[in-house]
């Protein structure tokens, strides 16, 4: 299905004018935005970190008598949930299982895409075509799908559908790394590197991937947003991490009868936590990528 | 054109192929015994472990199994479910109506708004640009259920306009239900659209074509129709086949969160079910689903734009 990936990007005239409306554009604006949600990203990592010694309550600790309590209310800070659980405690411990699941799926990806798209580039003839219609072939699973097939085999939890993302995320970078090592393979220089006798992983660490890095790293960063959400929406749909434990995805997936009873905070507050993680990820990707020239994800 | 067809089909098929024998495959990669798993969180009884020997016939050979396994899909057999004690196809036909028509539903509302967002995005340069464009992004990053529950709360909870659970009894209440959910699937995949409607209308109003049409006189709304937006159709229309698959798999999260009777709820509800023939014929449609729509795009292409050579767009 490689029809999926061939955008077409503005040529010629609409190229230029992109360009000019890109320099035209107030710099220093577009700066403040960029570190603020930079700044964020690094919060949300430290919090995962160290959000478990820093919450003021136990994440696990039901209280009856405090049920669906308002913001304030106790010295709770954003309320507490349906069993009267801290619900700022559990954003903070929470944060761990949400950045963890993405991070996993970002090296998996990484790595997997990197050997398959420069195995398949290098060696060419059978072994390119072979690899290629794999890459074609998952293509046709999208990664949702994928993830929620992986839990019905191997259980509910973190591993299961991280390691499915993982390989979902494999083809358009893999892709991206293929087409590179095809391109500069037949060049000059990497024949000679190889008459001197460089082996091809040498040859393609320093000389081929540096090419590539600039729109290959910030297309993994961009997953590492894409794989947030995904990963969030498994929760919510009670695929992924089981109760007790605190994760932002579940945590909207528990609140939902509170909710629809009109308590918002258990809802509201890991939805924003979520959008508000990956709004800023996103945008850093997209500046990135701006900086770099790469190519998003699709 | 026949040879043409004929491959792409066959590429089709092929792809289908190997998409089954994964999907039945990995029963095996699951650890311990398969009929372990398969009768896991069901009630156990000798009856239900040997309907599960015997439909699975694990005593026999698993290119044979699989062969039977495929051969019944033909037939619209699907296997008997695990904890529904019917058969898959009934219990699947049953609930395709609701994410047929809510995929159609929210599918239409995607490639309509985002391509008059897309329009209007690429004739208004300066902020009416900007603002649709950060305006589509931001919405694009947020998760399908965040937006469910925005809108649940909103139009369900405060305003009562729309009902927040359940999926009406006649067709009028069945689309009136699906309104909030299908406009929550467009919400999360308008952007998409938008942006390559955008960079494709932006390329065509430059050139040359557009120029002299403007210079012989053609204004207004025929030279955006005729002359602007027929040519830079093609990657929409590519696009669009992306949607398909947000469509098909974001409707699983939507029917969970508005409490619908679909494939998508049938398919979360199996998986915590353990009802693993249920999952693997689902699995199977969704990615025949995504394929075969993917296929007939292909083979519109051609015939909206002429000088697309015909299978030049799959090299």
């Amino acid at each position: 299905m490689s029809l999926l990936t061939d955008l077409k990007l503005p040529t010629g005239a609409a190229r230029q004018e992109k360009i000019a409306t890109a320099k035209k554009k107030p710099r220093k604006h577009n700066d403040v935005l960029f570190y603020l949600s930079a700044g964020f990203v690094a919060l949300v990592v430290l919090v995962a970190f160290f959000g478990r010694y820093i919450a003021p309550f136990d994440p696990n600790a039901i209280d009856f008598q405090l049920i669906n309590a308002a913001p304030g209310q106790d010295g709770h800070l954003l309320g507490t949930d349906q069993n009267g659980r801290d619900i700022f405690s559990r954003l903070l411990v929470g944060a761990r299982s949400s950045m963890l699941g993405a991070l996993i799926v970002t090296i998996g990806s990484t790595i997997m895409s990197i050997i398959i798209g420069a195995v398949a580039g290098w060696y060419g003839g059978w072994v390119d075509n072979l690899l290629s219609r794999v890459i074609d072939f998952l293509f046709a699973f999208p990664g949702l799908l994928l993830a929620v097939f992986a839990v019905a085999i191997f259980g509910p939890g973190l591993m299961a559908p991280a390691i499915a993302l993982s390989v979902a995320f494999i083809p358009a970078a893999a892709r991206l790394i293929r087409n590179a090592v095809v391109q500069e393979r037949s060049k000059d220089y990497v024949r000679s590197l190889e008459v001197l006798g460089f082996g091809g992983i040498v040859i393609f660490l320093r000389h081929v991937f540096p090419n590539v890095a600039a729109p290959y790293l910030s297309m993994q960063f961009l997953c590492f947003g894409y794989s947030m959400v995904d990963l969030a929406a498994i929760s919510f749909l009670g695929l992924g991490v089981q109760p007790p434990t605190s994760d932002w995805g579940l945590m909207v997936s528990e609140g939902q009868s509170s909710f629809l009873a009109g308590t918002i905070w258990p809802v509201l507050w890991p939805s924003a936590a979520i959008v508000l993680t990956v709004v800023a990820i996103n945008y850093v990707g997209e500046q990135l990528t701006e900086k770099w020239g790469g190519r998003s994800h699709v | 054109m026949i040879t043409y067809l004929a491959r792409r089909i066959g590429a089709m098929l092929a792809t289908l192929f190997v998409a089954s024998f994964v999907v039945y495959g990995a029963l095996y990669l699951a650890p311990g015994d398969p009929v372990s798993t398969l009768i896991s969180g069901n009630v156990v009884t000798p009856e239900l472990i040997a309907s599960v020997r015997e439909q699975y016939g694990l005593d026999r050979p698993f290119l044979v199994r699989y062969g039977e396994w495929l051969g019944g899909m033909f037939t619209g057999d699907f296997g008997q479910s695990l904890r529904f004690q019917q058969d898959v196809s009934a219990l699947m036909a049953s609930r395709l109506p609701t994410t047929l028509l809510l995929v159609v539903m929210a599918g239409t509302l995607t490639v309509v708004a985002g391509i008059a967002l897309g329009s209007i995005s690429a004739l208004r340069p300066g902020p009416v640009d900007r603002t649709v464009l950060n305006a589509t992004s931001f919405v694009a990053a947020l998760p399908v259920f965040v937006t469910a529950f925005a809108f649940l709360f909103i139009f369900g909870v405060k305003l009562r306009w729309f009902p927040v659970s359940g999926g009406g009894d006649s067709l009028g209440d069945h689309i009136f239900h699906l309104i909030l959910p299908s406009v929550t699937l467009a919400f999360a995949l308008t952007a998409l659209i938008t942006r390559v409607t955008r960079a494709s209308v932006k390329e065509q109003m430059v050139s040359e074509h557009v120029a002299v049409a403007e210079g012989r006189g053609v204004s207004g709304l025929k030279l955006y129709s005729r002359h602007v937006f027929r040519n830079a159709l093609t990657p929409i229309l590519t696009q669009s086949g992306i949607v398909i698959a947000g469509l098909l798999v974001s409707s699983q999260i939507v029917e969970v969160a508005f409490g619908l009777d679909g494939l998508g709820s049938l398919l979360v509800q199996s998986v915590q079910n353990m009802d693993f023939p249920v999952v693997q014929a689902i699995t199977l449609l969704v990615v025949f689903a995504y394929v075969f729509t993917n296929m007939v795009i292909d083979f519109l292409l051609p015939l909206i734009d002429p000088r697309i050579q015909i299978g030049g767009r799959s090299q």
